[in-house]
């Protein structure tokens, strides 16, 4: 019975927190995503061509990002029947577009115009009880272009 | 030192190849950060212990390739990548690799 009560309330507050933690930093990302709209990010290996010389210097970005516990049990569940497991979509969709951002922000720092030859890599690093997926991380890294003043 | 994932530098001769560098870093964070994380996975959310530990690790590893690149008397390393994986739970290792070469 006690198992049940704090089963239930870990979903009930895996529920409201990770709800509340998902739209906000969708909320983030997507004004953020704006702001940054003038860096291309381009996964091409090779440069434009282009009459200016600029500088290359590597930039990267990384974000490890949790599931809550409501959805690792929808996950579960889903497991059962088979298909699309649309929480943890959402999961590595945020996740991608966070690590993105933050490389973006770097090359902006930098003063660069674009990111060139983008790669994403994605690990999990924390595995939670029987080796379901918990967490995931991804690195985002490219070349930032700087024109030559 | 130039540090890319571009195969040429725009406006720079690559003048000599001296092959590959590695440095690679396999770090923990201590069991605080990892009970915070294991709260985290309940609520859902950034776990900022393990992103840091991430950028840590990725730091470490990119010092430890341009030393190497510099030992062999390289000043630029080329063509740059990351691979990570996770050794045991709550730590990861970060292995950058690259070519090392002389730019003119």
């Amino acid at each position: 019975m006690v198992d049940l009560i704090v089963f239930i309330t870990l979903l009930a507050l895996g529920y409201g927190f990770g709800r509340y933690a998902e739209t906000r930093h969708y909320k983030s990302i997507i004004a953020r995503e704006k702001e940054l709209q003038n860096i291309p990010v381009i996964a091409s290996k090779f440069l434009p061509v282009r009459d200016k010389p600029s500088d290359a210097a590597l930039v990267s970005g990384s974000v490890v990002i949790s599931v809550d516990y409501f959805k690792r049990f929808l996950a579960g569940l889903r497991n059962l029947v088979g298909g699309r497991v649309t929480s943890y979509e959402t999961l590595v969709d945020r996740a991608r577009r966070e690590a993105i951002l933050r490389m973006k922000e770097e090359a902006k720092a930098l003063g660069a115009h674009m990111v060139f030859n983008v790669k994403l890599e994605t690990s999990s690093i924390h595995k939670g009880r029987r080796n379901a997926v918990g967490s995931v991380e991804v690195l985002a890294y490219g070349t930032a272009l700087t024109k030559h003043r | 030192m130039v540090v890319t994932n571009i195969e040429i530098i725009p406006g720079k001769r690559i003048v000599e190849h001296l092959g590959l560098v590695q440095g690679s870093s396999v770090r923990a964070k201590h069991v605080g950060r990892d009970i915070m994380a294991s709260f985290k996975n309940i609520f859902g959310g950034e776990l900022k212990g393990y992103t840091e530990l991430l950028q840590e690790s990725r730091e470490e590893a990119m010092d430890r390739m341009i030393q190497q690149a510099e030992a062999v008397g390289a000043n630029a390393v080329l063509n740059v990548r990351f691979s990570t994986s996770s050794v045991a739970a709550g730590a990861a290792e970060l292995f950058a690799y690259g070519t090392a070469v002389v730019l003119e």
